[in-house]
This record gives structure tokens, sequence and C-alpha cells, in this order.
């Protein structure tokens, strides 16, 4: 173990965070796990210029669902809406039940659904920011490709083909 | 590659490389533990940094830092003269390696030539430095999300300046890796090595004339391509192609690179960030049809980097990289590496390796006459055909050869091959029009076009 830990320490390439699964991107386009909080923003169904900003707090697991303007979700009463279980699927398709599960704080048992077991209750926190880190997110692919070599790239080496 | 040239790439250890990795070493502890609390043994480590290049024009610049450092004076001045000593010492390390590499191999190669310097400075790149001097500060160890966020505006700036992309792919992809592992204290291990080259690295650019301009020679010629090295992080994308360049006028035919970059987010991955660079069809379509291509009067770097302009190259015949390989690869005149990029981990210099056998184990490696290299089977991009199973049963890989934690490793961009008794030649490339393997077109068809579903959510928000 100590000779591979320091082997590890002495690779300028290694890979220090996993790249994300594909999932699809239309009903959530944007959730990470950042300010103790799993947090995105959810598509309406039924408006197509309306977004839902849905977060669970890690440790509490008390939750919000807004909309973009800040106005709160019709389907929060009683329980989690729609778009919070959307956000958290979503969540665990994309980083994987383990790792969402270990930063909210659940222990959870094989086959069981993670959004099951938040149940903290509504608590009202500002959509604003991460309705904001989302348009930042989209912001990346606004800018134009460049034909500039970028020699740093060398210890970004593109990785994840499996068979 | 023939088993008695890696017998000479591998077999005798270089003089001088490991004694100063271990140097190397010694700073990448003082910096994972901050700079401002380094205590004695750490203090020598910078003391025998300093040491080592005091023979060089750097000599008393880093002698002095690493005495103020010890003695608490952590600035800027002192930090950056620590971290270009440090680079100094990898770039002897590089160049020893691509000696090797180029003797082993017959080789020959270009000699820099120092383009006219433009040392710029601006706001912007005081402020990263003022970042990565809190680094250095606080140490990899002390990393919190407050520190990390530290760096959000600074990044919003930079990444719309055209300018300085290459800085801001660098700083965003360092800084993305420290977010991810806040707080740094509870990580069991850190990245030393790895994080205090990106932070090095940052440190460099940040200085004046740090981000080489340098326009370049246009050259016009056919352009055969090898094969293409692709690199990701969580917002950036590259391909980067290897190709042999034949000169219109007659000359001598080199090796160079081209390179399309695009920002991304995490979500596009796989075969999906082709798509990010379709600003370059005649390129991605050489690629996807294994063409030649014909190129007037695009600019060439000294470092081998070929501007791509895709407006200035027409789609050629189509050429099978493995004959490239076989009948130009050995006679190209490949490129000096520029001064400041010079670091082991720039060294992708490819080959041809043909004839081995890949015995079972648990790490790949093909044997060439009794010779093995460590396939890096860890750089097979998810957007390309390669995997495992493909390269394992291959008889012919163009690859990389590449350098890391003190071995050569070969990174696969081409094999051909048998798997399951069928005929399989495989290309990094093949899927940059698409993915034209039915299964991975279904898988893709059922998530949807991520770039498309991002766009339209841009479009709608992002403009009101």
């Amino acid at each position: 173990m100590t000779a591979d830990r320091t082997a590890w320490e002495q690779h300028s390439v290694a890979r220090v965070v996993s790249p994300v699964r594909p999932r699809k991107l239309a009903k959530v386009p944007f959730v990470e796990m950042a300010d103790g909080r799993l947090q995105g923003v959810v598509s309406s169904g039924s408006d197509i210029s309306r977004v839902y900003v849905s977060s669970v707090t890690a440790g509490t697991h008390t939750y919000n669902c807004s909309t973009n303007n800040n106005r709160p979700c019709g389907g929060l009463y009683g329980d989690m809406c729609k778009h919070l279980r959307s956000l958290v699927d979503e969540a665990v398709l994309q980083y994987g039940q383990d790792r969402v599960a270990g930063y909210l704080r659940v222990e959870l048992a094989e086959g069981e659904r993670l959004s099951y077991h938040l149940n903290g209750g509504v608590e009202r926190t500002q959509g604003a920011a991460v309705f904001s880190r989302f348009l930042s997110h989209l912001a990346y692919l606004e800018l134009p490709m460049t034909t500039e070599p970028i020699a740093e790239l060398h210890w970004f080496p593109s990785t994840g083909a499996v068979g | 590659m023939l088993s008695v040239q890696l017998a000479e790439l591998a077999d005798q250890p270089l003089p001088g490389v490991g004694e100063a990795l271990d140097l190397v070493t010694g700073f990448d502890e003082a910096l994972t533990n901050g700079l401002a609390r380094l205590g004695e043994e750490r203090a020598s480590a910078l003391t025998d940094l300093a040491g080592a290049v005091a023979a060089t024009p750097l000599g008393d610049r880093v002698g002095e830092a690493a005495a103020k450092v010890a003695a608490g004076s952590v600035s800027e001045e002192n930090v950056t003269a620590l971290a270009g000593g440090r680079t100094a010492l990898l770039g002897a390390v590089h160049d020893a390696l691509l000696g090797r590499l180029d003797a082993a191999l017959g080789r020959e190669r270009d000699s820099w030539a120092e383009p006219p310097a433009a040392g710029t400075t601006d706001n912007l790149l005081s402020g990263c430095r003022s970042w990565l001097n809190e680094l250095a500060i606080t140490g990899w160890r002390g990393v919190d999300h407050d520190l990390v966020s530290a760096v959000s505006q600074t990044m919003e700036a930079l990444l719309s300046e055209p300018r300085l992309r290459r800085l801001a792919v660098l700083i965003d992809g360092l800084a993305g890796e420290l977010r991810a592992s806040c707080p740094v204290a509870t990580m069991e291990v850190v990245p030393a090595r790895r994080w205090a080259d990106l932070w090095a690295r940052a440190l460099m650019l940040t200085q004046a004339g740090g981000l080489p301009a340098g326009s370049g020679q246009p050259v016009s010629g056919r352009l055969l391509v090898l094969g293409v090295d692709v690199h990701e992080h969580a917002t950036a994308v590259q391909a980067q192609v290897h190709a042999i360049l034949e000169p219109a006028d007659g000359g001598q035919s080199r090796l160079v690179r081209t390179s399309v970059a695009a920002t991304k987010v995490d979500t596009i991955v796989g075969s999906a960030v082709w798509r990010l660079l379709t600003g370059a069809p005649v390129l991605l379509n050489a690629l996807a049809e294994h063409r030649s291509l014909d190129i007037k009067d695009m600019p060439l770097l000294g470092g081998g980097d070929l501007i791509w302009h895709d407006d200035r190259a027409t789609a050629g015949k189509p050429a099978d990289p493995f004959t490239t390989a076989r009948v130009q690869l050995g006679s190209a005149l490949a490129p000096a590496a520029p001064p400041l990029e010079r670091h082991p981990v720039r060294l992708a210099e490819p080959v041809l390796v043909e004839g081995y056998s890949v015995p079972k184990g648990d790490e790949m490696v093909f044997d060439l006459g009794g010779k093995t290299i460590t396939v890096d089977t860890g750089r097979l991009p998810s957007c390309g055909p390669l995997t495992p199973a493909i390269v394992r049963g291959s008889e012919s890989c163009i690859g990389l050869l590449r350098w890391d934690a003190g071995r050569w490793l070969l990174q696969p961009l081409a094999v051909q091959g048998t798997v399951k008794k069928l005929p399989v030649t495989a290309h990094n490339g093949d899927w940059a029009q698409g993915p034209t393997d039915p299964k991975i077109a279904k898988a893709e068809a059922r998530n949807g076009d991520a770039v498309a579903v991002l766009r339209e959510r841009a479009g709608r928000l992002l403009r009101k």
C-alpha cells in the first residue's frame, strides 16, 4: 500500500475526479453537489421557458423548490415535489448513488431509492445563486472554439473507454 | 519501434533523473503542507532545490527565495522564483528523456529558435498570481471551499478573454479538482506531484512573456494523419492530431501536431464531445474518413504546432495512417519543445509498434521480443472505438510514447488486429463525425443530444 500510495503521489497524470456518467439532460439540465447541498435546475414540464431551482441540504435533508423567479413551487406540500425527485434521481445517474448518498449523509440499504429517505421538510433557501451558477455553466458552451494548442491539457487525458 | 530500440529506451536508468525527481518530491511535500509553515526538514527541501539550479542563470534568484521563504517571507516574488526552479529541474528531466528517446529511435529533431518576445501583463494575470500564491502559502492540505471559490470571478473574466484561454483551461482544471477534493485535509493521499505541476505551470504562464506568442511560419503541403490524442477535463476538450507534413516545396517531411479545443460542461461526455468541435469540419472529416489533407499557408509554430485554419484545408485522398507510419515516421523531422513547455508530461512521441504479443496479466504490456512496454489503458478516450479488449487483441499499434512516475508508457491512438477471429481496425478519431458503432449510436440516441439540449437551454435562459 505504501508503495502504491507513494507512486500515486508522484504521478503527474493521476485521476482525481471521475468523469460523470452520461444521462438525459432534457428534464434536469444541471445538478451539482456544492455549498453543502445537492442542488440543480429542473425544466418545467409545461412551460418551456420556465425552470425550477431545487435543492436538498446535506445532513438535515430539508429541501426547497422554486421557480427561477423565486416563486415557490406549487407541488411542494407535505412531501417532495416531482422536481425534487427528478433532481435526486438524475444526480444518482450522474454521480452514482454512493457518492450522492455520502454527500447528503444518508444511510441506504441496497436497492432503496434515495429520494424516499429525504424527509427533512421544506426550508426556504435562495435559489438565485444556483440559477446563476447554472447560467455560468451554460456560458461554457457559448465560447468559441480555439485552435491555439493548449499544452497543459496533456495533464488531462480523455479516459473512460470500457470493454 | 523495434525490440532493440525499446531496450535502449528503457533498460538503463538515466543519470541524474532520479535525483532531480527526489528534489521535486521534496518541494512538492513542502507545497502540500504550505510554504507558510515549513519546519526545518521542508525548509531544507527548498534549499536543496535551489542548490540543484545554483549553477544556472536562475541560481541566485532561487537561492535567495529559498532562504527568504524559509525565514517566513512567503512573497509572490519568492514563491514564483521557487516555482521557476522546480520548472527548470523538470525541464532538464524532460530533455534527458527526450534525448534518450531520440537516440533510441534514431529520430532527428529540429533545434529551437526563440520567436520575438511579447511580454505583456495585466490585472487578470495578477489576479491569478495572487490566488496561486495563496495556495502556496496555505498548502494543499489547507485548501477549503472558500479558497477555491476565491478564483471564481477571475475565472469568468479569464474565460471571456480568448488570448488567455490556455491559462483559463489550466486554472479551471486545477480548481475543479481542488473543489471536488474539498476539504483537502480529509483526503487520505494528496496528488502532490500533479497539483504542484499544474500550479507551477499556471504561475509560469501568468508571468510577463509566459504565454509565448510567435505567429509562426506559413506552411503549405500535404498532411498525413497518424492519429489523434484527446484531452479532456470537466470544462474543456481538445483533439490533438499528430501528423506528417510533406511540404509543398519538397523539403524534408515534418512531424507536426494540430489542435482544436472547446470549452464544455461535465455532462457532455463520450462521443458527444466531437460535436463541440464541428467548427473544424474539414479536419473532423479527414479523421473520420482517414483522408489526407491539403493545406495552404497555415502557421507552423517552432514547437511543431500547426495552427489549424479549417478554411485553408481541403480533404485529400484516402490515406491509411498505418501506411503513413510505416513509410514516413522513421525519416520525418521532429520538432523542438518550446522551452517553457518542457516537462515530462509533454512527451508524446508518435511510434509504430508491430509484431508484439500481449501476455496475460493485470497490467497490459506489449512484449516485443522479450522487451516489454506498459500500455496506458487509462488513456483510451470514451469518444473513440479503442477499448482495452481491442488493444489486447491487436497486432499493430500507432501510439504515443509517454513517460510518467519513472517509466515509459505507450498510449495507443490506433490499432489493427483480430478480435473474436475477425479483423479489426480502430482509430481514436473514427467517431469524429458521430459513432460508427451501432451500439454506441443507439445508447447516445437514448440519452438525446446533450449539446443540443444545453444549447437550447442557453438560448432561452441566457439572453433574457
